[in-house]
């Protein structure tokens, strides 16, 4: 059998063309910058400005970039099995849920140090449970995960709206929230350490959480390529006949993989619920369960790619709400859009330039490069 | 008497609130039986229904805006075949692209032309698609039973909810009665066998893909320009995928779609019809539940509980010549 394109040199494969596919997502964004009447240069540069200027700004990127090391991870574990998880932003939701109820319990009898490792297990076992259903319609009766979990983003979200408004909200509170959390459900913040760098910090939700991220993104790492299971999804993502053949339980590594997929994304539910509102909200999840997908694509699926990705989307969201202050005509909506055009040129699109880089290759080096286009081209 | 008014006052809702639905699922039915898996949907018809309220604001005419709806659907459904038929690149993640371009461009872009918070400027009678009134519909108005289904429920709804329901034997037609369709449907279960006909795939998944553009502009402009007066920031708000989820309980058929289309219209019309009543036995039930009743209907269909859905065999695959 044939691959449809010739191999590249690994740090092509891996830097180049993702590099390629990403700047030519941003030039079009460009062009929309420049649709609406504005100069796309001076948005970049409010943009960077914006999120990198000063202690202030890099809390909230590294605030943001933890949500979406989360449920990039989420997505990527669920890729390497060749099931493609769109319901992070469910998962994540529901995650909530686990934090809250494990907060709103034990905030007033343990400390944060406690009450921490409990909220994870609670918001990764939320997730995992609301993956288990998708997870298990796919492994048992072939249903189509995409569908499964698209509309379990939507049951997600009525069942919250109606816990939060009928059940969780304090009795005489107008608002859809719990109540706030006592200092026993709320992580230390870890401004400190931009502080150290001389960088003066007035208020930013950066916190604790963003450590646990940076340890799952190694413990993913660890799984899929230095454990039995990892090899087994990796396997299954391969190739399932190959994988069937080899004996590995299909039911099993579906299950076992959705599991952890959606036990990553519940866990982001940390970041915003425990480390910065100290309260479960309507919506707290805005959307980063689908960044998610843009991460995971862009990163390759791979801690390594997956944790600067995350920083890159936090950049864009921090410095996309000060592009919204200093131009009005582009509101935060702006990150969708680039989110989108990174999920089309990383996503599907990803081999759209990959033939005219093998071309310059082949020409610059043609006994490396060429030989294995003729065979593949 | 009172209870059959009411009850001819739902199905009159649930014909209005079926419309987007059977256009977006049918537009689907092509895009799906050709083998291309396409969960733009909700993406394209929220562009389209932007276009189209744009266009008609701009332009006065309501016309023109559903030829601004088809077009940018149209742009949006090549692009998401450029990507997954010529590129062969992944078509669930293309459908998820273009919704998400869909979502911030259409906010960015109202915005920035319009400067009313997302929103395109309220349109009046003329600029949109009024009532359509049947010939005799005030006269029958009084005659017991019959009077009212005709006039309330028959008449008085826009054109294109004529044309959404014509669409459907139109659809039956084009995919099971034509060489187009019977092709199109070939390729959606085996590309090869096509190719070794001496038909290009690629051709005809491209004119399929066209075929969804079309409709899903036409779900876009009945949104904008006949449901409300103008278009409003994510006013598609899921149907897309409710779409998807009616063409997979009617099993990729014209005519099960439509009734898959109006049960989940009808779902969304008692449950703005009976909010906050109590049901008999039961008792009160949460609203919460009914929006998500759909989505759940469709997960224990999926699960195969109420019959099994088989999709086409070859879609989401890209198809490549042998070398």
């Amino acid at each position: 059998m044939s691959t449809p394109y010739a191999k590249l040199p690994a740090w092509a494969d891996y830097g180049l063309i993702p590099l390629v596919n990403l700047l030519v997502a941003f030039i079009v964004a460009g062009l929309v910058v420049l649709l609406v009447g504005e100069n796309p240069f001076r948005a970049a540069a409010i943009l960077v400005e914006g999120a990198f200027g000063g202690g202030q700004a890099i809390a909230y990127t590294l605030y943001y970039a933890t949500s979406f090391i989360f449920t990039g991870l989420a997505v990527a574990v669920a890729f390497h099995c060749g099931l493609f998880n769109i319901g992070g932003e469910g998962q994540a939701y529901v995650g909530g849920l686990g934090v809250a109820l494990i907060c709103l319990s034990f905030d007033g009898t343990f400390p944060w140090w406690i009450n921490f490792p409990l909220a994870t297990l609670g918001a990764a076992a939320a997730g995992a449970l609301w993956a288990l259903i998708p997870a298990y319609l796919q492994a048992k009766r072939g249903s189509h995960i995409v569908i499964t979990t698209i509309m379990f983003n939507f049951i997600a979200a009525s069942l919250m709206v109606y816990l939060l408004v009928d059940v969780l909200k304090p009795a005489g509170s107008m608002a859809p929230q719990t109540r706030t959390f006592l200092e026993g459900g709320q992580l230390p913040k870890l401004n400190w350490v931009i502080e150290a760098f001389g960088l003066p910090i007035r208020s930013a939700p950066f916190n604790l959480s963003f450590l646990l991220a940076l340890i799952a993104a190694f413990l993913v790492w660890v799984l899929i390529w230095r454990t039995r299971l990892g090899y087994e999804i990796r396997t299954r993502g391969h190739s399932p006949r190959a994988a069937r053949y080899a004996g590995i339980g299909e039911t099993r590594i579906i299950i076992v993989t959705m599991l952890i997929s959606g036990a990553l994304a519940g866990m982001m539910a940390l970041n915003p619920v425990m480390g910065d509102q100290g309260r479960l909200q309507l919506d707290f999840v805005t959307g980063a369960g689908f960044v998610g997908i843009a991460v995971a694509l862009m990163g390759r699926s791979h801690p390594a790619g997956i944790v600067p990705a995350a920083i890159l989307f936090g950049m864009l969201y921090q410095g996309g709400a000060e592009l919204a202050f200093e131009m009005p005509a582009i509101s935060r909506d702006m990150i969708v859009i680039i989110q989108g055009l990174v999920i089309l040129f990383a996503g599907a699109l990803e081999n759209m330039f990959r033939p005219y880089i093998q071309t310059i290759f082949a020409s610059l080096k043609p006994r490396s490069a060429g030989l294995a286009a003729e065979k593949g081209g | 008497m009172d209870f059959f008014n009411t009850l001819v006052l739902l199905l009159d809702s649930m014909v209005r609130l079926s419309v987007p639905l059977l256009f977006a699922a049918l537009a689907g039915l092509y895009s799906e039986r050709s083998g291309i898996f396409d969960i733009g949907l909700e993406g394209k018809m929220l562009a389209g229904a932007f276009a189209s309220g744009a266009a008609a604001a701009v332009s006065g005419s309501a016309w023109l805006g559903l030829c601004a709806a088809v077009a940018i659907s149209v742009f949006l459904s090549l692009v998401h075949g450029f990507a997954s038929i010529t590129h062969r690149g992944n078509q669930i993640v293309s459908g998820v692209a273009i919704n998400f371009i869909a979502a911030g461009s259409t906010i960015i872009l109202g915005q920035a032309w319009f400067s009313q918070g997302g929103r395109t400027p309220l349109l009046g009678a003329d600029s949109r698609f009024g009532a359509v009134r049947l010939p005799f519909a005030e006269a029958v108005r009084d005659v017991p039973i019959l009077g009212p289904i005709y006039s309330e429920l028959l008449s008085g709804h826009s054109i294109l909810v004529y044309i959404a329901f014509l669409m459907v034997p139109f659809t039956w037609w084009v995919l099971f009665r034509t060489r187009f369709g019977l092709r199109l449907r070939a390729v959606g279960e085996n590309p090869a066998a096509v190719d070794t006909a001496g038909i290009s795939v690629e051709w005809l998944r491209y004119r399929a893909v066209i075929c969804t553009g079309i409709l899903t502009g036409l779900a876009g402009t009945y949104l904008a320009l006949a449901q409300n007066a103008g278009f409003v920031k994510d006013m598609s708000a899921g149907r897309g995928f409710i779409a998807l989820a009616a063409l997979i309980f009617a099993k990729w058929k014209p005519v099960p779609v439509m009734f898959a289309c109006l049960l989940f219209g009808f779902l969304d019309a008692t449950s703005i019809r009976f909010q906050g009543t109590p049901l008999p036995l039961i008792g009160p039930v949460p609203v919460q539940f009914m929006q998500a009743l759909p989505y759940i209907l469709t997960v224990i269909l999926l699960a195969g509980f109420i019959g099994k859905a088989i999709p086409p065999r070859a879609g989401g695959q890209p198809y490549v010549k042998e070398r």
